[in-house]
């Protein structure tokens, strides 16, 4: 299970090791549990400890976002790397995330 | 897959450092081999951290389409072939027997995905493009697709 911590409407999850098309199932799977009370409208995912991610990662971000956004919430990411960062500046992340608190 | 693959490289084998082929199952769990491979192939031109992590992401997003959507429905092969050129380039070929795609344009067009429904950013190529020198898609439908990508590894280049 992947680390996580709730604070009022916000659940901060760590995400660790690789994202690729293997793990994103168990991490999409993972996070849609961790945001299931229809409460929490903010996912903070901390990318410290990702060593990769690739274009599989931004799908698992995106579909997040979707499903907080319709609660009026959002998704937030802090801790990327540079080459994460490079990866979701490319596909206009940054234009839908919301500020890290 | 492809006609005989590497037609270019083949020929060519004779101008380049060192090569290499791998060949694995269209399996998830093979995407990190993969990359692993690729980066421990490449090394030989001491990239840097970064040129590596580029390589690699490449890497990862040209075998993941082979998989998922080559093999979309079904299992097979997929062939990787690699070369370190004198001049300091690695050469990455990535091919796949599976279902081929119609309209390559379409395909690489950034956001284009035809699996919308399985949370795809339809980022693959464009990730493909940004962090590699080149990058040339090959495919036929019902046969299989290539893509060949280059990237110059600035420790490398120049050097015999
Ligand atoms: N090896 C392949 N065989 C058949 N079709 C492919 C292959 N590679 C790519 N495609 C087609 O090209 C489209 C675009 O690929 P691309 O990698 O850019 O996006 P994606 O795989 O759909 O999404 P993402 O890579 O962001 O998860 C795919 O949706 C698919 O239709
Ligand atoms: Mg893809």
């Amino acid at each position: 299970m992947l680390k996580h911590a709730r604070q009022g409407n916000t659940v901060t999850v760590k995400l660790d090791g690789e994202l690729d098309q293997n793990s994103a199932a168990r991490v999409r799977r993972e996070l849609d549990d961790l945001i299931s009370d229809a409460r929490i409208k903010h996912l903070v995912l901390d990318m410290q400890d990702l060593t990769f991610m690739d274009s599989s990662g931004i799908g698992v971000v995106i579909g997040r976002y979707r499903a907080l956004a319709t609660r009026g919430g959002g998704v937030a990411v802090r801790g990327e790397s540079s080459h994460v960062r490079r990866i979701m500046k490319l596909s206009g992340l940054y234009s839908i995330l919301e500020e890290a608190r | 897959m492809l006609g005989s693959p590497l037609n270019n490289t083949r020929g060519a084998r004779v101008k380049t450092r060192n090569h290499m082929r791998l060949l694995f199952d269209s399996r998830s769990e093979n995407e990190s081999f993969a990359r692993v491979a690729v980066s421990a192939f490449m090394s030989q031109l001491s990239p840097t951290i970064e040129e590596m992590s580029d390589v690699k992401t490449a890497v990862s997003e040209a075998v993941t389409n082979a998989i998922v959507h080559g093999y979309r429905d079904t299992f097979g092969e997929v062939e990787i072939e690699s070369s370190l050129t004198h001049d300091g380039y690695v050469v990455i070929e990535v091919s796949d027997a599976g279902c081929g795609i119609e309209d390559i344009e379409r395909a690489m067009t950034p956001f284009f995905t035809s699996q919308p429904d399985m949370e795809r950013a339809g980022m693959g190529f464009a990730v493909m493009k940004t962090f590699m020198d080149d990058l040339r898609v090959e495919s036929r439908l019902g046969e299989g697709t290539r893509v060949t990508m280059r990237k110059l590894i600035s420790n490398a280049a120049g050097k015999q």
